[in-house]
């Protein structure tokens, strides 16, 4: 896999699949600091080398979403999404 | 270690060894701990704090006492809540005086253990010795996960066993282990755990990760009935629109439901009065009791029922783990009024009452979303004004259906909680705009947890607990405003020969004539002005206070139809600015204890009694106004 492949979660549509490549927090516009918005993503199992796979999205912007990573379903921003760097997962 | 020594003994007389309860949010940790203390737990607080603190005891197969203490759940042990801490401080024995646990059980869902992992990796580090609980077993297994119990043993280094909290024996083996454990519990070493930073808890992670992978076996798929009832419920249209239809069935239910029982309340305490009526005490005895206690106290007892629905309901969501859903639901919505997602859940608990809502602000870390948070709450409909509502609803508007199959009265009430909500989101709207504009939100992130059944057990130990702190109240506050409401209506007593009714030379009409000038352009008259005095401490005590002044104003019969009696005395548009004046009015004393104690300020208690009664006023002004010109005067 090349990183030319890889998009921000944050950025991904309903329906993506793919891998946790990095965690990239030092953008601007972000609520927290980065290395707490770091700590707490890993909290949720937001690591790297996880499988991310897009359910859900709101009706306004579509924003929030729901991601499934590994065995969890987790509810976040598109904002905080896009630190959270992912590589899709080949087609089957 | 509480070996139970004879000094020990001395000092508190029930010595028994506390085992903690620790776990992700959502785990099951607390049908865990219904499973094992039932009935016999404890609702308080920490001192200092105003975390909630569940400790309840069971006998081991030892014949063991055990203290089990429910911890608030967490991901981690980097507290960033007041709640979190309180799990944080127990868990490192910060807080010995007042919980020191002997034991720790870290619970864990077995379907969905590899956060639960990390938290265990985490627990051992604390020095003290700590077991793991695979929860939901039955689940899991349901699901194809296969889990290897001796070989997580193994690579976690603690000892694991399996329960299923739901059912009947379900938990003898956590019984049975924390008895082999307790026999010979090694000394709990120097708690060594500090703040991980990101690279320690990627470490922890990768550890979990790998564990979980040496010891379970599991497709990693999503739970098929989740999915299926998500692709709905989760859904960017259909989702708001069910979100909206439960809420409306939610207050139709409240309405209909309750009736049958509340007639039945009803006349009990009618014919609770017809005994004092016919008994031989003098007649100001008969009075105090029949039109104090009976008529007063019965007229908020009557709405038991309705809030027992409306917590039911709530419970029932929550239970369902839907509540985290009608966050991700509302998040967007809730951002435009200045908002966070998470807000969504205090709220909708407002509305069963703002003292447990304003409490749960501490799911929300961020300081001013959780103030904007707690000063928006008390505008949720919340299950005090439920009594007063009904009555006046009862009182004015026609019971007749409209559309073919909605009730008016619903209808209404329906209205009167969507102005609550406009007005939370407005009021929060401003706040944002005012006093923070130009600051970043703190980012939305929750776990949406698998769907599941709720439990009977859990359910009935809930509405139990609201029940009995509901009569509790009615049996104090609301007794003792009362028994004041009746000493004000009945004295001084009519002079010789009077002409007019008792009351009108009481002191309660003293009072509600002076307020006269101040509540005439609400169209309010001096009865009710007596009535919102006491209500000041209780909304629903308002309505126990008409009851007692018509019932001392009109006379024998009249204690329990008070509908009758101000149907027949207020004009429309009194009765509707008084709805409006009930939507705002910040009454309620409790509410602003906790406000105080919440903020750690009496600043915002002050703020939040000012804006309020400021919207409550001129709510009420402007319906009184318009209802006139509209000639419902």
């Amino acid at each position: 896999m090349t990183s030319k492949s890889t998009i921000a979660l944050g950025n991904a549509f309903v329906g993506f699949r793919g891998r946790i490549r990095e965690l990239v927090v030092d953008m601007a516009g972000i609520g927290l600091p980065g290395p707490e918005l770091e700590r707490r993503l890993i909290e949720l199992g937001f690591v790297e080398g996880a499988d991310v796979e897009l359910l859900h999205q709101g009706l306004f912007g579509g924003d929030p979403i729901a991601v499934r990573v590994a065995h969890t379903t987790i509810a976040l921003r598109r904002r905080e999404a896009m630190a959270i760097l992912v590589t899709p997962a080949l087609p089957a | 270690m509480n070996a139970g020594g004879a000094l020990a003994a001395v000092a508190a007389p029930i010595v028994a060894p506390v085992i903690a309860l620790v776990g992700n949010p959502n785990c099951g940790k607390t049908a865990l701990f219904n499973a094992l203390t039932g009935s016999r737990q404890k609702v308080a607080n920490y001192p200092g704090v105003t975390v909630e603190k569940k400790v309840g005891r069971v006998t081991t197969p030892a014949g063991r006492v055990l203290q089990i203490v429910d911890l608030p759940g967490t991901y981690s042990l980097r507290a960033r809540s007041p709640d979190e801490e309180i799990t944080r401080d127990v868990v490192l024995g910060r807080r010995q005086s007042d919980v020191n646990p002997d034991l720790i059980v870290c619970v864990g869902d077995a379907s969905n253990l590899r956060l639960a992992l990390r938290l265990a990796l985490e627990l051992k580090r604390v020095g003290r010795p700590v077991m793991l609980s695979l929860n939901m077993m039955d689940i899991a297994r349901k699901r194809g996960v296969e889990i290897d119990l001796g070989r997580l043993s193994r690579e976690l280094g603690v000892p694991v066993v399996q329960s299923v909290a739901v059912r009947r024996g379900g938990t003898d083996a956590l019984l049975r282990e924390i008895d082999r454990l307790l026999e010979d519990l090694p000394l709990a070493k120097a708690a060594d755990w500090q703040a991980p930073d990101a690279g320690e808890l990627r470490g922890a992670q990768s550890e979990a990760d790998r564990v979980l992978r040496a010891a379970v076996k599991s497709s990693g798929e999503r739970d098929p009935g989740t999915a299926a009832v998500d692709a709905v419920l989760l859904h960017p249209v259909a989702g708001l629109v069910v979100l909206l239809a439960l809420l409306f069935v939610m207050f139709q239910a409240v309405f209909a439901w309750a009736r049958p029982l509340m007639d039945l309340i009803q006349d009990g305490f009618t014919w609770l009065g017809t005994l004092v009526e016919v008994s031989p005490l003098p007649d100001l005895l008969k009075s105090f009791f029949k039109d104090g206690l009976i008529s007063g106290v019965g007229s908020v007892i009557v709405f038991l029922p309705q809030i027992v629905i409306l917590f039911f309901f709530i419970l029932v969501l929550e239970d369902l783990g839907y509540m985290a859903r009608a966050a991700f639901l509302m998040d967007r919505i809730m951002g435009g009024a200045g908002l966070h997602g998470r807000a969504f859940i205090p709220l909708l608990s407002s509305f069963a009452c703002a003292i447990p809502g304003i409490m749960s602000t501490r799911v929300i870390d961020d300081k001013r979303d959780r103030l904007t948070t707690i000063l928006v709450a008390p505008l949720m409909t919340c299950s005090a004004r439920i009594p007063v509502y009904t009555l006046i609803i009862g009182a004015f508007i026609p019971d007749r259906e409209v559309w073919g199959f909605v009730g008016l009265q619903g209808l209404v009430m329906f209205g009167l909680y969507a102005s609550g909500i406009a007005g939370a989101l407005a009021v929060s709207f401003v706040i944002k705009r005012l006093f923070w504009h130009g600051v970043p939100g703190e980012p939305f992130m929750l776990e949406l947890p698998d769907y599941k059944l709720p439990r009977i057990k859990s359910l009935a130990i809930g509405l139990w607990t609201r029940a009995t702190i509901f009569l509790k109240r009615a049996g104090t506050t609301i007794l003792s405003m009362m028994v004041l409401i009746w000493f004000l209506a009945s004295f001084p007593r009519p002079p010789q020969g009077a002409t007019e009714p008792a009351i009108s030379y009481s002191l309660a009409a003293m009072l509600g004539s002076l307020l006269q000038p101040l509540t005439e352009p609400l169209g309010f008259n001096w009865q009710i002005n007596v009535a919102l005095i006491p209500g000041m401490a209780a909304r629903e005590v308002a309505v126990g206070a008409l009851g007692t002044i018509y019932a001392i104003d009109g006379g024998e019969g009249a204690a329990d139809k008070i509908g009758q009696a101000i149907a027949g005395q207020w004009s429309l548009a009194t009765a509707l600015a008084l709805l409006a004046w009930y939507v705002f009015a910040p009454q309620c004393a409790s509410t602003l204890a906790v406000i105080r104690r919440e903020t750690g300020s009496w600043k915002w208690m002050w703020v939040t009694f000012g804006y309020m009664l400021v919207l409550a006023y001129a709510a009420a002004l402007v319906t009184n106004q318009i209802a006139r010109a509209l000639g419902a005067g």
